[in-house]
């Protein structure tokens, strides 16, 4: 990502100063960057090591508990972060990213639920509810699951194929703005009404639970608990990079440009359904692996993971972190969700007014969400002080 | 079909021949058995009414909306000619013709340099893009096309930041970056000051015969500063075709289009 040019000499003195500026900021913003990235790395794997080491009571211990709790709320923050590469910098509101959260959980899900094996309540090699609704053997689509290499790849290419076929389709026809959003939520709404159905051997409401293992593991031990952070938390650096990656790229000038004037950049030679495409595409599997994470840690997964009331949720999160920041998902999605904790055990009947209060107030006042806020403040205090000196 | 629309004698070679074409929207004909030929190198205006169909027009051109009949061709040097009524809008750019749309439309959270990074020829598909390195070509291009529209000094600020008249020479730049055969540009002077408009008609002048020109515009004294041959569409149709003079003296230009304004001001 650094740049790999220097100014050429042969540039006349006052544009190879503009020139030299732009390597500049470049560079030295990177470099801010990635100790930012250092940082919150490195705090956030304070918390295992604390739960690993630290003392059993007292403000510096960390229980099992909060360390999956924590590795929840970060599948949390890179399924804000997948639709944030949609919406904040494409423009796309997509409302069908907890649907591909919840099929990377389903993937997962189906390898878990194969992991028990006869230690079921009906100790039968199929899955509990199987046995309950009367399979005598296997789905062939779920006998792949038993390799966890297939099933990452699931975990990958199912979202990354829905999200392929659905957004070839609606960006072929043209489809934009509020029409695209609505489409993505109905797809959203008819996939859990199947996912609901018992027949279609998902496990219906009830969905998947129970877990027993992952990959030879106890997946309720201490150890797995803190593996599954930190493999949360490396996901989240990955699609950190990934997004700057991208926005450093011409290509993530495009995709701004897509969201600024896409009639533009289509009559500038480029095919922008390819590139809608692709981001749709990249953030599905994003969404995917986030869910593959949420699973385990959570030990469960059922069609509520899907509802369309979970979409607008991540729109939430966005908005409130900030929406087109790198950072801003992030800080969103763990705040409301801290908030969410704290509420739905203190108020549990107040919860949705305050999500709603939240979501008003940011769109009202804070345009950029917390992360804008900072910027806000020194915009506004910059414009008094001009506004003193102009009065002095 | 109407082979006898076609100019039989020419000196110079044609970039661009629309003939028989038109056009239907719910029954309303927009375009009607449109004939037109630019040559190479061209700088020409259209003028006309309201819902004469200009835009329509444009929209031909660059596979925005499709002809119902007729024929968009645009003739290459080496004597190929491609279908345009065939093509996508990414393909017929990326054959050589590029539009300015009437509101400019920038990136305007994208630095101005960067606005024209986004336009320069290079390959434009999606891996391309994402492994492109800027060469000291591409950068030395771009300050040059950032001195003939004037914004060499704002080429790192926002481009959401520049003023009217300036967006609209920015993306006249995005045009010029990408090195098209065929510019279409629509209304170009609108919203300027009258010193920025007689700048932006000096610019369009200057580029008259490296590039062909199609201009749409409505401020009769800028048209007078650029036109060389004008072209008044009337209800989908071109009604006359000529030098500016001569067009404006026509009894029935005067009638739908100059009459009108005439009209306006007796009542006043």
């Amino acid at each position: 990502m650094a740049p790999g040019w220097a100014v050429p000499d042969a540039l006349p003195q006052s544009r190879r100063l503009i020139a030299q500026a732009y390597v500049m900021k470049f560079s030295t913003e990177m470099k801010k960057e990635m100790g930012i990235l250092c940082l919150v790395t490195g705090l956030l794997m304070l918390i295992p090591l604390f739960n690993a080491v630290g003392p059993e009571s007292g403000p510096l211990s960390v229980s099992a508990f909060q360390v999956s709790l924590w590795g929840k709320y970060l599948t949390y923050a890179v399924l804000a972060m997948s639709l944030n590469l949609l919406w904040g910098y494409t423009g796309l509101l997509c409302l069908c990213q907890s649907l591909f959260f919840a099929l990377g959980g389903y993937a997962m899900g189906m390898y878990l639920m194969l992991m028990i094996g006869e230690r079921g309540a009906y100790k039968s090699v199929l899955p509990d509810f199987m046995v309950f609704l009367g399979y005598q053997k296997l789905p062939l689509h779920w006998e792949p699951f038993y390799n966890f290499a297939f099933t990452v790849g699931a975990v990958l290419w199912v979202p990354g194929l829905l999200a392929f076929v659905f957004g070839f389709l609606a960006f072929r026809s043209r489809i934009k703005g509020v029409y695209f959003s609505i489409l993505t939520q109905a797809l959203t709404y008819a996939a859990c009404l199947m996912f609901f159905r018992n027949d279609f051997t998902f496990g219906g409401n009830n969905g998947f639970t129970d877990f027993k293992d992952i990959l030879g593991c106890n997946i309720n031990s201490d150890a797995t608990i803190r593996g599954l952070f930190i493999a949360t938390t490396a996901l989240m650096v990955c699609t950190y990079l990934i997004t700057s990656g991208l926005l450093a790229s011409k290509l993530g000038k495009v995709q701004q440009a897509i969201r600024d004037s896409e009639n533009r950049v289509l009559f500038s030679g480029y095919s922008t359904t390819s590139f809608k495409l692709m981001i749709f595409v990249l953030s599905a599997m994003i969404a995917g692996a986030a869910g593959a994470l949420y699973v385990p840690q959570v030990g469960g997964i059922n069609p509520s993971a899907m509802e369309a009331a979970k979409s607008l949720e991540v729109v939430v999160w966005v908005a409130v972190g900030g929406r087109g920041t790198k950072w801003g998902p992030v800080i969103g999605a763990i705040l409301v969700n801290f908030i969410k904790s704290y509420t739905t055990h203190a108020f549990p009947d107040y919860w949705l007014i305050i999500m709603g209060g939240m979501f008003v107030c940011v769109v009202l006042f804070m345009p950029d969400g917390i992360v804008g806020v900072y910027k806000q403040a020194k915009s506004y205090f910059a414009r008094q002080r001009s506004l003193e000196t102009t009065a002095a | 079909m109407s082979t006898h629309h076609t100019p039989l004698y020419r000196d110079t070679p044609l970039i661009l021949s629309v003939s028989g074409v038109t056009k239907a929207f719910d029954g309303f004909k927009a375009i009607d058995d449109l004939n037109f030929y630019l040559e190479e190198g061209e700088l020409r205006t259209i003028i006309g009414p309201n819902g004469a169909g200009k835009s329509t027009f444009m929209d031909i051109i660059t596979g925005r909306t499709r002809p119902d009949v007729g024929s968009v061709t645009m003739h290459e040097k080496d004597g190929r000619d491609y279908n345009l009524a065939k093509l996508r809008e990414f393909e017929i750019n990326r054959r050589g013709i590029g539009r300015k749309f009437q509101t400019p439309s920038i990136y305007k959270s994208h630095t101005v340099y960067d606005n024209l990074i986004l336009s320069l020829n290079k390959k434009r598909g999606v891996f391309a893009t994402l492994f492109y390195r800027e060469s000291r070509e591409d950068r030395e291009r771009i300050m040059e096309v950032l001195k003939t529209v004037r914004l060499d000094t704002r080429a790192n600020d926002l481009a959401g930041m520049l003023s009217h008249g300036q967006k609209q020479w920015l993306e006249i730049g995005m045009l010029l970056a990408q090195d098209p055969r065929l510019l279409l540009i629509d209304e170009p002077a609108a919203g300027m000051s009258d010193e920025e408009t007689e700048r932006t008609g000096e610019l369009l002048m200057s580029l008259e015969n490296k590039h062909s020109l199609i201009v749409i515009e409505h401020d009769m004294e800028f048209i007078r500063q650029i036109a060389r041959k004008v072209t008044v569409l009337h209800q989908g149709h071109v009604l006359k075709e000529g030098s500016f003079e001569s067009v404006k003296a026509d009894p029935e230009v005067i009638q739908v289009y100059l009459g009108r304004q005439g009209k306006r001001a007796e009542n006043n």
